[in-house]
Parts: structure tokens; C-alpha cells; sequence
């Protein structure tokens, strides 16, 4: 990702990392010492952890501690009960973890934002008063002196390190995974802009319930070894309010949503917290929570977005400086030749077919019996003023929204009741009003993420990017970051991010809305490309104009009707058109200027 | 596993009705209070979409400055020990008001307001953070300045009660309810119809479109956010006559607060108040049939239910554009 040093060079990074812990910990004296060192590493593991499912979707949980503290219960509970040992109990403790993200996540999910949050919240609390009624207030767990080994009771405490580096390791790795696979691509596509990523063919429900469970799971195994080491479990230290924050407090400091946010946070603020409260703990209760609150809230206000992401763009613009070159970078691209195009119906059967479309929100009737046919292969427009229900019915046809009568048939196959990538996935791609990008990555990425739908693999995928921007003509700003892009240049990576899949048809919405004349020349020149090319286009917009030299079919639609359909030239001459966008007086001094 | 003990004997109700009758009395009265607290929150909520971590340390704050104008201020001892302690809960509002002002003023305000009003972006993680830090301040501050030793307010009213009939109503959560009603609907009254309070709510709504039509969006959420953290701070008071606290008192009543908000309606000032009612009578009630220490887990389940049935709350509505 944009974002990211290169896959070999992180997996240096981490290999360097994981020496440098070993070496501290081969020369830090004390047991105390190395007691800490462990819980950094576990809390990293955490945050990490947190960071999978909140840093690269953007779903924040509040209510980490649910998956951790079942993690050290699992393993508590295990050795107690059933004298199982922890190297049985924290794999099981991570299968745990991860039924509990699955059970937690078919709920939840339906939740955004906010609300999502929230109710994460609540889980680990109310397993608290829970295990608190079991009898559960506090579990020592028991000494093994027969078979330390076999029950991770080492005398010397560095084997905890190692078995802690071990785990942060492996949370790690499959943190680089995720980042560079289509998984991490998806859920960061999710988190910048759900609805984009949907419509573009992207199942968010399957990749934020994979990440919750992976996230639960690798929580949980460092909720278990954190029980092991140190011997003793309370409700309240597992499940509190405490374990929740501090996920989230580390990466949030570190820097959300990178690969090593999580870690910079554990190792700056762990040793901090534990400092302060060996130093000042007996001298003044208390004072260590102050310094360790204000620390927080100072390097918040310098660096709202952690310190990762603040060293990081201080180091783009010095690079970028040296380069002399801001922004763009040389064309990695080639031209391709286009694809061959799978099954194609006759030119002039009609693709896409609305009978009867309706839908209202309280008292407006939004879309009102709404009888459409698209033939393969045209190039239609549906005009009308504000507030006419143009986007409404791009929103029913793509699954956004649901009709309350009607029936909507792509192909001869029935659209209704899929979701929106159900939908893109039988081959409707589609632009917004607002261009919805996702700003963080490159011009490239961004159509990649387009291109999943219609790929067999990632390389695939980045093949049918590449084609589509040399389709739209944006080849080279490919390397671009999205949030740096012109409004053409916006409008053509949308274009290309639903070109790429190559869907059988587009809905483009107010594609041209709010350019200069400049610009509308380069974007109808791609539309009439696309059109060449046996794309169907359905395009929306309220200016006549730029449509009229566009489109070779009009449809009207207005107050949710549609009022008039036929040729450019004969709708904008028809009265009730006239009447929809100048009003009546004007209708009737047009009808007199005519007799 | 244990398991809770069997019940003695056998009824076809597992409660009489006077039982009920006096959870529910227990459930309206602690209700009161926290519907005014909920009121707070949602004032911050709705007008900043901040999530507020340190509102329940606000809270904390309410009590000992309550505690302190009643006993180190003296006035118990002039209004005498049943006015005193509401007296000084109203005061605390005022101080905690002025304590907010200056924080919001000097931090949060960094990282909230109309640039970073999306708290979807990037600019949430700042909030976040920024109110997990001041809640540990406050907290541990807290610890330093009133020590860990549990305070209470002593008053008379909170050890003698009224009976109807076979049901006991305490007088000083009777007391309470009466002050919390009228001090939400007062707050209710501003929000509606003074200058001030239409603004807040415009700047609540769209921050962006109030920018323009000349609110200072800044200026309203500051007086937002004073006035949620007074008002918590009153409803701290109140309690504080009828139950002990500790510096960490705060951070109980933050899920009851946010289960509150949300069940009233995100945004609704009216939903937070009938939001912290119900609460209050769910956790009162559920002792009737759950033990005692599971009456939290009662209000998270309703919570969850009301979060998956009615996300937008009893008075809250949806609006999504795409």
C-alpha cells in the first residue's frame, strides 16, 4: 500500500526488530526488567491485534478486552479445571477468540460508526459482571513444579520473551499479509468508503467478519499468555475498561492502521506506564496516571494521527523536496491492449430492463412506476432537475436501496434483493455524484480494488487496473495518492475503478457535474470511448448540454416520473420537459413563441 | 462452576407485587438522576459527535465539589443539613461548568470543532485519545487531591423515607428526582428557545451549514460542551448525598450514560433524558429476577437489543445520503 515500505524490506524490519528485543532481553539484568520487556511485547500483540480489524477497516471496538480475557479465562480455566497446559490452551484460547469475534461480528456489524463502537463496549463489561457471578473474582493458577516446562513454568524469565516475540511475530506477519493481499486492499477500501467499496463488487460483510475473527483470535492468545505469566487472573484485570483503552491507546499513538503503529505504541508508552508507577507509584498515588494522561493528550496535539504517520510525512516532504518533484511520479505503466471481452449479447436486445419501479421514504415518493429498458450497447441519458430521483433509481438498480414495487432485470436475470456487490458482480459498475475515492491510496489501488470483482488473482486484478486507466487516459498518474487528484482526474479514476471489472454496464452519475469546459471534452471523449468499446452506458445528469451532444436516447424523469423519452433533439422540444425545468410560465411563452 | 443458591421456597411469582412495585419506585427515582447525566452527555454528544470518555470523571468531579461546598464551604451548615448538600449539588454545576470551559478552550478544542467534525475521519483518533487522556488526569489527579479513601454527603434526607402504602420512597432520591426534572426540562427550555440554545442546536445538526449561516460553530460547542459537563457535574451532585464515591467512581456511570444516549436516540436531548429513566428502571428492576451483581449485564443486554432493533433510539432518526 501506498503507505508501506516494500514487503521484503518490512520483513527485514521485522526480523531486525525481533533481534533487537532478543539482545535487549540477553542484556537486561533484572527479572523485573524482562517482566516488562514481555509486557510490551504481549500489549503490542494487542494493539496489533485491534489494529487488523480497527486500523485497516475503521470499525472501532471499544471492547478489545472481550477477546483478551477469554484468551486468559481459556487458559486459567484450562489448568484448573482440566490441568490442560497452555500450549494447548492459548491455540484454544485463540479458537475461542475467534468464535467469539464470529458470534460478536453477525450482530454487530449491522452497526456503523459510532453505534458499532459503542456496543463493542459493551461485550467485555457485561462478560465481566458474568464471570464475577460465576465466581470467578480471582483464579491463581496452579504451580506445576513436577513439569514447569510442559506447563510454560520457566525459572528464567527470557523464555516469556521469546515466547512473546514469538507470538508479536507471527501478528505481525499476518499483519503484512493482510496489508498486501486483496484482504487488507478490501478492508482499507471499506474504511475510507464503505458504500465505494461495495459497489464495487467488494463483500464487506465477509472481509470485516474474517478481520474480526483473526483480530479476536490473535487477542486472545496474548490475553492467554498474559494469564500464564503473570500466574494470576481477575475479571477485572482481563475484562476491564483498562485492556479495551490500552488496545487502542497504542495504536492510536502510534499511528492507526499501520504495521508498526501498534508496536512504536507499546514501546514508547508500556515502559512509560510501568516507570512511572515504580518511580512515582509510592511516592504520590496517582501522579503517575497524570504524567502518563498528559503524555497522551501533548503528543496527540502535535500529532492527531500518531507518531507514525507523523514521522512518516515528514520524511515524504523531505524526500519529495530533494526529488524536486512533488506529487507525481514517473508513469510505471504500459499501455495494454484491451482485454477480450467475454459473451456478448446481440447489440440491441435490451439489457437492462425496469418495469414498474417504486419507492418512497416516509410521505415523498421518490420513484414512481418507473418503466425503462437500456438496449446493449447504447449510450442512454436520464436528465432532470434537482430532487427528480435520478440517483434514487441508480441507488435501486444497484442494490443500494430496495424498491417497494417493481421489478428490475439485468440480462434476462432478476436485480432485486442483491447486495450492491452482488449486483457489480453480474457486471453493473457504477460512478458517484460525489466522487467516493478512497483518498489514501494511489490512483492505481484505487481501480485495483475496482478490478477484485472481475480477477481471478491479485496479479490479474493489477493487469485489468492498469488496462482501465489506459482506457480512461489517466495511465500517467497511476502512482498518484487519490486525495492529490484534480476533480477531472477524479472523475476519470472512478470511471476507470468501474471500468476495470468490465462490467457490461455503467451507471454514471453526474459524471461531468461541476467541470469546466476543458475537462468535459477529456471525460466525454472516454465516455464515447467506453460506449465504442460495447460498454452500455446509463449516464445521469441535471444540464442538458454537455448531454445533448452525449447521449444518442434521453429519458426524463421528474418529481420520480418519467415525464418524456425519445432522441435528444425531440425531448428537449417537449413540452413537459420544458415545464420540469423552466416552469410553467416559461412552458407557456415557449408554446405561444411556437404557434 | 457455582451456581446461585436454590431460592428457599416456591412462588408462582418469583416476586410479590410490592416487591415490584418498589423496584420500579427505586428504578423512576435513580432514573432521574441518570437521565440528567444523559442529558449532559447527549448536549456533548449531539452538538460535537465526540465520544466523551472523561464525562463520568466529570461526573466524579460534581460529587466532590458538591461534597466540599456542603462541608469545607459550609453550606450545611447555613441552609442546614437537608438544603445544603442540594444547594451545593446546583453550585457544582457552575464550577465544574467554568473547569470545562477552560478545558475545552485550551484542548479539546484542538481537536474537535468544525474542521474535524467528521468523526468518521482521521480526526476521531484525536478525540479518542484526547478525552482517554484527560480521564486518567482527572482520575489520578483525583486520587491525589481527595485521596482514595470513599466520601459520602451526609444528609437526613437519605436516611429517613416516605412510605405509600407498603412501598418506601427515600426522601433524598425523591428530592433528587424532583431537582433532575426540573433542571432537565429547564435545559430543555433553552435548547428550544432561547437564541443561544437554537444555535447549538443548528451547529448540532450541520456545523457546516450553521458556519454559514454566521453561528460560531466553535463557540456553540464550547458552551456544548460546558454546559454537558455542568449538568453531569449537578447530577453528581445529587448522588453524592446518597451514595459514597472515590476519585474512580466515574468511570461506572459511563456505560450507564452511554446506554442512556443511545438508547434515547443519538443526538436527542429529550431521548437522553427518558434514555437514563429506562436505564434506571432496567437496572432497578432486573434485581427481581437476576442476582444482584448481574444488574449491569441486564442494562448491556437491553443496550445490544436496543441497538440492533432501533439503532436510531426511542426519539433518534436515521439519515444516511449516498
Amino acid at each position: 500500500m501506498t503507505f508501506a515500505l516494500p514487503v521484503k524490506r518490512q520483513l527485514w524490519a521485522i526480523f531486525a526488530f525481533a533481534v533487537a528485543v532478543l539482545a535487549l532481553s540477553a542484556v537486561l539484568g533484572s527479572d523485573y526488567f524482562e517482566l516488562v520487556l514481555t509486557q510490551v511485547l504481549l500489549w503490542a500483540m494487542l494493539s496489533v491485534a485491534w489494529n487488523i480489524l480497527c486500523g485497516y477497516s475503521g470499525y472501532f471496538s471499544f471492547g478489545h478486552a472481550a477477546f483478551w480475557g477469554l484468551g486468559a479465562y481459556t487458559v486459567a480455566l484450562g489448568m484448573l479445571h482440566f490441568d490442560l497446559s497452555p500450549w494447548i490452551t492459548i491455540p484454544a484460547g485463540a479458537v475461542v477468540g475467534g468464535l467469539a469475534g464470529a458470534l460478536i461480528g453477525f450482530p454487530t456489524f449491522r452497526l456503523r460508526g459510532h453505534y458499532f463502537a459503542l456496543a463493542m463496549l459493551a461485550y467485555p463489561l457485561a462478560t465481566l459482571y458474568v464471570f464475577q457471578w460465576l465466581g470467578y473474582q480471582e483464579i491463581p493458577l496452579p504451580m506445576k513444579r513436577e513439569a514447569p516446562i510442559l506447563y510454560m513454568q520457566f525459572t528464567n524469565p527470557r523464555a516469556y520473551v521469546a515466547l512473546a516475540l514469538g507470538m508479536l511475530v507471527i501478528s505481525l506477519l499476518m499483519s503484512l499479509w493482510i496489508e498486501n493481499s486483496r484482504f487488507g486492499m478490501s478492508l482499507f477500501a471499506i474504511k475510507q468508503n464503505e458504500p465505494a467499496a461495495e459497489a464495487a463488487g467488494i463483500n464487506t460483510w465477509r472481509w470485516k467478519m474474517l478481520a474480526l475473527m483473526l483480530s479476536g483470535a490473535l487477542a486472545a492468545m496474548a490475553g492467554g499468555l498474559y494469564a500464564v505469566v503473570l500466574l494470576v487472573v481477575t475479571p477485572e484485570a482481563v475484562f476491564g475498561m483498562l485492556v479495551s483503552a490500552q488496545a487502542l491507546i497504542l495504536a492510536l499513538f502510534g499511528g492507526v492502521g499501520t504495521l508498526w503503529g501498534p508496536v512504536i505504541g507499546a514501546v514508547v508508552l508500556v515502559p512509560l506506564a510501568e516507570g512511572l508507577n515504580a518511580k512515582l507509584g509510592n511516592v504520590l498515588p496517582g501522579i503517575q496516571g497524570v504524567v502518563y494522561g498528559v503524555a497522551i493528550i501533548a503528543i496527540i496535539l502535535s500529532a492527531p494521527e500518531g507518531v507514525y504517520w507523523k514521522v512518516r510525512d515528514r520524511w515524504e516532504a523531505r524526500q519529495s523536496k530533494r526529488r524536486k518533484e512533488p506529487g507525481a511520479s514517473p508513469p510505471a505503466v504500459t499501455t495494454v491492449p484491451a482485454l477480450p471481452r467475454a459473451q456478448r449479447a446481440p447489440v440491441g436486445a435490451d439489457l437492462l430492463v425496469l418495469r414498474d419501479v417504486s419507492i418512497s421514504f416516509g410521505g415523498l415518493q421518490a420513484l414512481d412506476g418507473i418503466d425503462l429498458a437500456v438496449p446493449e450497447g447504447g449510450l442512454y441519458g436520464i436528465i432532470g432537475p434537482n430532487g427528480a430521483g435520478k440517483t434514487t433509481l441508480f441507488n435501486v438498480i444497484n442494490g443500494f436501496l430496495a424498491p417497494q414495487r417493481g421489478t428490475i432485470s439485468f440480462a434476462g436475470e432478476p436485480l432485486i434483493g442483491l447486495r450492491p456487490s452482488q449486483v457489480c458482480r453480474r457486471g453493473i459498475g457504477r460512478t458517484f455524484q460525489v466522487v467516493r475515492a478512497f483518498p489514501r491510496m494511489t490512483v492505481l489501488e484505487n481501480v485495483i480494488v475496482g478490478a477484485f470483482v472481475g480477477a481471478a488473482d491479485d496479479s490479474a486484478a493489477r493487469r485489468m487496473a492498469v488496462n482501465a486507466l489506459d482506457r480512461v487516459g489517466l495511465s500517467a498518474r497511476a502512482n498518484a495518492v487519490a486525495g492529490r487528484l484534480t476533480t477531472r482526474e477524479l472523475r476519470l479514476m472512478e470511471l476507470a475503478r468501474a471500468l476495470a471489472p468490465q462490467p457490461r454496464l455503467m451507471l454514471l452519475d453526474e459524471t461531468l457535474a461541476g467541470l469546466g469546459h476543458d475537462d468535459l471534452d477529456g471525460i466525454l471523449g472516454a465516455i464515447r470511448q467506453l460506449c465504442a468499446d460495447g460498454v452500455t452506458v446509463l449516464i445521469i445528469e441535471h444540464t442538458m448540454q454537455a448531454m445533448v451532444q452525449l447521449v444518442d436516447h434521453f429519458d426524463v424523469i421528474d418529481h420520480g416520473r418519467l415525464i418524456a423519452s425519445g432522441a435528444p433533439d425531440v425531448v428537449v422540444h417537449n413540452h413537459e420537459v420544458i415545464e420540469a425545468y423552466l416552469g410553467k410560465k416559461w412552458a407557456q411563452q415557449v408554446n405561444e413563441a411556437a404557434k | 462452576m457455582t451456581f446461585p443458591a436454590p431460592r428457599p421456597y416456591r412462588r408462582a411469582m418469583p416476586f410479590s407485587l410490592v416487591d415490584f412495585l418498589q423496584a420500579l419506585a427505586a428504578g423512576v427515582l435513580v432514573g432521574s438522576a441518570y437521565a440528567l447525566m444523559c442529558v449532559g452527555l447527549g448536549i456533548i454528544f449531539g452538538a460535537m459527535r465526540v465520544i466523551n470518555f472523561a464525562q463520568g470523571d466529570f461526573l466524579m468531579l460534581g460529587m466532590y465539589a458538591a461534597f466540599y461546598l456542603a462541608t469545607g464551604a459550609g453550606l450545611s451548615a447555613f441552609f442546614g443539613p437537608s438544603v445544603g448538600p442540594i444547594v451545593a449539588a446546583f453550585l457544582a454545576g457552575p464550577i465544574v461548568f467554568a473547569f470545562g470551559w477552560l478545558l475545552h478552550r485550551f484542548i479539546v478544542s484542538r481537536v474537535t470543532g468544525a474542521g474535524a467534525a467528521l468523526t468518521t475521519g482521521d480526526g476521531a483518533y484525536g478525540q479518542i485519545l484526547t478525552t482517554l487522556g484527560i480521564s486518567l488526569i482527572l482520575q489520578n489527579g483525583g486520587l491525589i487531591v481527595f485521596g482514595s479513601t470513599p466520601t459520602g454527603i451526609r444528609t437526613p434526607l437519605s436516611r429517613s423515607s416516605w412510605e405509600i402504602g407498603e412501598v418506601m420512597l427515600n426522601q433524598g432520591r425523591c428530592v433528587c428526582f424532583l431537582v433532575s426534572v426540573g433542571l432537565a426540562a429547564a435545559v430543555y427550555l433553552f435548547l428550544g428557545h432561547t437564541r443561544q440554545g437554537k444555535g447549538l442546536r443548528a451547529a448540532a445538526d450541520n456545523s457546516q451549514a450553521a458556519l454559514y449561516m454566521g453561528i460560531d460553530v466553535d463557540r456553540a460547542h464550547r458552551i456544548a460542551w460546558s454546559l454537558g459537563v455542568g449538568i453531569t457535574a449537578v447530577a453528581g451532585g445529587l448522588l453524592a448525598g446518597s451514595q459514597s464515591f472515590q476519585p474512580y467512581t466515574g468511570f461506572d456511570f459511563v456505560i450507564v450514560m452511554y446506554a442512556g444516549v443511545v438508547l434515547g436516540g443519538l443526538g436527542s436531548i429529550l431521548g437522553a433524558f427518558w434514555g437514563g429513566l429506562v436505564i434506571g428502571i432496567v437496572q432497578q428492576m432486573s434485581t427481581l429476577v437476576l442476582p444482584y451483581q448481574l444488574q449491569n449485564t441486564a442494562i448491556f443486554v437491553v443496550f445490544l437489543l436496543i441497538i440492533f432493533l432501533r439503532p436510531q433510539g426511542m426519539f433518534g432518526r436515521l439519515s444516511e445520503r449516498t
